[in-house]
């Protein structure tokens, strides 16, 4: 597995361990019950602190990415259909977002946007 | 489990006075302990080992009062390293590997010539004509091989070339692998102490300002340069510290009060520091 933690970047490093090790078991490079580094061995791999990489790994938990089993270690969780559609609807929203703050800064109207939408789907 | 536990610290002398300090290191952490010349940094060290005597408070070492008889048998289990390394003048690395056999119950004299080859020390050289940094790492190679549960360390790394530091800071992260394994560590190179320190605390004339988790002081702190009519619209209570020129300002601030309009740069421990220090005035 790479984990690359940039210390320049403005992310937090523990949001950083949290969106690669995301993103391996969105991707399919993590599948299910695969074992993750114990928090001790990862954080003194990377030098980095005990306590960011068990926040990292205690905010996997929370969303369902990864489950504890006790005296084992972390594994990767099973695929929650419900949490990635849910993960993906943020994404979106998120784009949305900005394509309407860039609409409103040119004055595009929704109709323009809509027309510009579909002409994509077309050419894909 | 807590390696160190302080309550209420206070130590008087004529002319300084270490105040209230409230510390807590949990075991398999590593702890950086900053602060300026005669801050209190040493005083809370020699507190910490009942080297002098406390005035008033507790401290709790491995899970005992450093004052009970409990800790004198603890002792073995704590490597303490200061900022002058002080061994008779004319014994070798030899001579100290048989001194040390016969002081500690766990002295694992495999490892210590293992940590002498580490840190190429020759064996006969007699310690009179070691440089300083020869002492320093023979120092630290008698505190890590009698199998200790913590370490602290005063000033160990300054006088070190940066090869040297980063290497005896590997150690220091290797050590910590084991979660019963612990470090304090005090030095005015920021820079090494944040590099591997989960918690920085930070003493200022005598008084704890902080001890803090390393990322989140990383995350909570930022630096911003703006105009000075810009500034006034940055609310009073996010300002930490702040340096005013002819041209514009210089802040550190608290990342989320400051509105996402302006770029908050990264502040590293050492601006942190300086500008907290330099606000308390």
């Amino acid at each position: 597995m790479d984990l690359i933690i940039s210390n320049a970047n403005s992310q937090p490093i523990y949001e950083q361990i949290f969106t690669q090790i995301k993103n391996g078991i969105m991707s399919g490079k993590l599948n299910e019950g695969d074992a993750l580094p114990s928090i001790r061995a990862l954080a003194k791999d990377l030098r980095i602190s005990v306590i960011t990489t068990k926040r990292a790994y205690d905010e996997l938990e929370k969303a369902g990415y990864i489950h504890t089993v006790a005296a084992k270690g972390c594994f990767v969780a099973e695929k929650n259909v419900e949490v990635i559609r849910e993960e993906r609807l943020k994404e979106i929203e998120e784009h949305l977002k900005k394509v309407s703050e860039l609409a409103a800064d040119c004055g595009l109207s929704d109709g323009e946007i809509v027309e510009m939408y579909d002409l994509i789907k077309k050419e894909g | 489990m807590n390696a160190i536990e302080i309550k209420g610290l206070c130590k008087s002398y004529n002319d300084f006075k270490l105040d209230n300090i409230d510390l807590v290191l949990p075991s398999g952490c590593i702890m950086g302990l900053v602060g300026e010349n005669g801050a209190g940094k040493s005083t809370t060290i020699k507190l910490i080992m009942d080297a002098i005597k406390r005035d008033a408070g507790e401290v709790l070492v491995l899970g005992a009062d450093n004052r009970s008889r409990e800790f004198l048998s603890l002792k073995e289990d704590i490597g303490v390293v200061l900022d002058e390394a002080y061994f008779p003048e004319v014994l070798n690395a030899r001579n100290v590997n048989s001194i040390m056999k016969n002081t500690y119950k766990n002295w694992n004299e495999k490892q210590f010539s293992e940590f002498l080859t580490r840190f190429s020390l020759p064996l006969k050289k007699q310690f009179k004509d070691y440089s300083r940094g020869m002492k320093m790492k023979l120092a630290m190679a008698v505190a890590l091989s009698h199998d200790p549960k913590l370490l602290i360390l005063d000033e160990a790394t300054s006088g070190l070339d940066p090869m040297v530091r980063d290497e005896i800071l590997d150690i220091f992260n290797d050590f910590t692998r084991d979660e019963n394994h612990s470090v304090l560590l005090s030095s005015h190179i920021v820079s090494d102490l944040e590099k591997i320190c989960d918690y920085i605390a930070f003493i200022h004339r005598g008084k704890l300002l902080f001890c803090k988790e390393k990322d989140r002081l990383l995350e909570e702190y930022g630096i911003v340069r703006m105009t000075k009519a810009d500034f006034e619209g940055v609310p009073e209570e996010a300002v930490k510290g702040k340096k005013v020129t002819g041209f514009g300002v210089e802040a550190l601030v608290l990342r989320d009060s400051v509105s996402s309009a302006f770029t908050v740069e990264r502040a590293g421990i050492e601006d942190i520091i300086l500008y907290i220090a330099k606000g308390d005035k």
